[in-house]
């Protein structure tokens, strides 16, 4: 085995006696756009909301929950999906996100959220990390539909706009502090702030 | 003489039952404005579910004891065993923030009139006695009288007497 290792580093060590460098250049230049736009392409499909819900404990809890809400049908016809809410923009904020996206999907792989029950038991958890997400990022994810300085405050009723020109203005408070739920059921909120 | 008397009682019952059951009926067609009398065998389109009322203003109680009116809406708020999102703006120590009224100390009472720390149990599931309105009219004419009507009314008809 070591010996294998070896032998495959000298050989990658060693110039290229075949190939010119000009080839390899630009075969190198080729491979990559490949390789990343395939990578790109990959992180897209999985970016879709098909991709979210092929997994039923998504399909049957977020989803089904989500029908309800007013993200899902709305007088102006703008669906918020998964993605708008769950994966960042910005490409490295997305791997990020991706990275841990993946330890959920382990946990379905290898059963920790495979019923009903474990999902409810795993919610508070599940949600705080959202809500963590959030707050850090000043709720980027609602902004980039919902952008504070074109919202018409003599348009919305009088308890939004109280609480928008306030705190949200002042900047003390962001969109999740008082939004939590918006898209789904809300665990056991006992010990959450101003709950 | 008495069998006489029997028998006209019993023709000014059936009289008064025909004409009771007679209006019953034709105020029946009235009450059944939800149908406008389409006929039995079609389907009548349905009409549109009018707008929750959000007006944020308070609305008349029509009776001390009456649970006020929601001003605002309702959809999605969640009150399950989980949470109570009502409260996390009516509860005493978050009026502050939300600025909505505290809901009044009869919801911290259990029924032996003991004050508790958290909402009764009772008073949990707030839509059990609180709703919104519906931006509609009512579908049968509402004869309520409020009691202070009722009060001034009789008021007015002894001023009259003397
Ligand atoms: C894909 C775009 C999109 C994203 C992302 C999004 N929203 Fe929305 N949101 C909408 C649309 C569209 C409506 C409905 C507008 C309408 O027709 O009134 C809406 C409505 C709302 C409402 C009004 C609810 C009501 O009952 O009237 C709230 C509150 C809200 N969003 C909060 C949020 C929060 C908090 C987030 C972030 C977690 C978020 N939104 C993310 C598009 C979005
Ligand atoms: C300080 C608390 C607070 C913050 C912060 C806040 N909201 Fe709200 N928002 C409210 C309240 C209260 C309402 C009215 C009650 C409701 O809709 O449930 C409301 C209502 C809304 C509505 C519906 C408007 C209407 O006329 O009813 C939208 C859309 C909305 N918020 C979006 C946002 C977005 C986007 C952010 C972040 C940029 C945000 N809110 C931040 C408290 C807040
Ligand atoms: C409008 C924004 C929005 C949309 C759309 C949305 N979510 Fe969420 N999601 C949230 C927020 C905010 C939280 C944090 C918990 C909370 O406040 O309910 C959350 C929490 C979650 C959680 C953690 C468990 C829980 O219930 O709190 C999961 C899993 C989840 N979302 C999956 C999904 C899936 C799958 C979809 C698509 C079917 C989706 N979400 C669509 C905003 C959204
Ligand atoms: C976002 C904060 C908030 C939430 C959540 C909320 N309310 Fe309110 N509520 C208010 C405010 C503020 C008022 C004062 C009038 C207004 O602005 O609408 C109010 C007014 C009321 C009133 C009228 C009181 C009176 O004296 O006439 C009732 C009843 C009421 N709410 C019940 C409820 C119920 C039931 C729920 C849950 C289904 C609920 N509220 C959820 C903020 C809230
Ligand atoms: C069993 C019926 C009942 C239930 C359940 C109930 N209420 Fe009430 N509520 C009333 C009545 C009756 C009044 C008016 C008399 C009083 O204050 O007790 C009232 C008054 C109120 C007021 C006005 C208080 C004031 O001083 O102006 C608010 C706000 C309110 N309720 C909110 C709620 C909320 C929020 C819940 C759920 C946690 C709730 N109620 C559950 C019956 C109920």
């Amino acid at each position: 085995m070591k010996n294998l290792v070896l032998k495959l580093w000298h050989t990658l060590r060693k110039p290229s006696v075949h190939f010119s460098l000009g080839f390899l250049v630009v075969g190198g230049f080729i491979a990559g756009i490949i390789f990343w736009g395939g990578f790109n392409t990959a992180l897209e499909l999985s970016n879709t909301e098909e991709f979210c819900i092929s997994c039923h404990e998504m399909e049957n809890n977020p989803y089904e929950e989500l029908k309800t809400t007013i993200h899902f049908t709305n007088r102006s016809g703008v669906r918020a999906t998964c993605p708008d809410c769950h994966v960042p923009h910005k490409w490295t904020d997305k791997i990020a996100r991706k990275m841990q996206a993946s330890k959920e999907v382990w946990g379905k792989i290898f059963g920790t959220i495979n019923t009903p029950e474990k999902f409810e038991a795993k919610r508070r958890h599940l949600a705080e990390n959202e809500w963590t997400r959030l707050k850090a990022n000043d709720s980027l994810e609602c902004r980039n539909c919902h952008n504070f300085d074109y919202m018409d405050f003599t348009a919305q009723s009088t308890r939004a706009e109280e609480q928008h020109s306030t705190s949200l203005a002042s900047g003390e408070k962001t969109c999740i502090d008082c939004h939590k739920g918006i898209a789904h059921e809300l665990p056991d909120m006992t010990g959450v702030e101003g709950w | 003489m008495r069998r006489s008397i029997n028998a006209l009682s019993k023709a000014l019952l059936t009289v008064a039952i025909v004409t009771t059951s007679f209006i019953a009926f034709s105020g029946g067609n009235e009450v059944a404005t939800l149908r406008d009398s389409t006929p039995i065998d079609v389907q009548k389109t349905p009409a549109p579910i009018p707008n929750v009322a959000n007006t944020d203003v308070k609305q008349k109680r029509n009776y001390p004891m009456q649970p006020p009116l929601i001003p605002h809406k309702v959809r999605n708020y969640q009150v399950d065993l989980k949470v109570n999102k009502c409260m996390s703006c009516h509860s005493r120590n978050r009026t502050e923030e939300s600025q909505a009224p505290m809901v009044s100390v009869t919801h911290y009472m259990n029924r032996d009139g003991n004050f508790l720390a958290e909402v009764s149990p009772r008073r949990y599931f707030c839509n059990q006695c609180h709703v919104p309105q519906r931006e509609t009219d009512e579908l049968v004419e509402n004869t309520f009288v409020d009691m202070n009507t009722l009060m001034k009314e009789k008021q007015a008809a002894k001023a009259e007497k003397h």
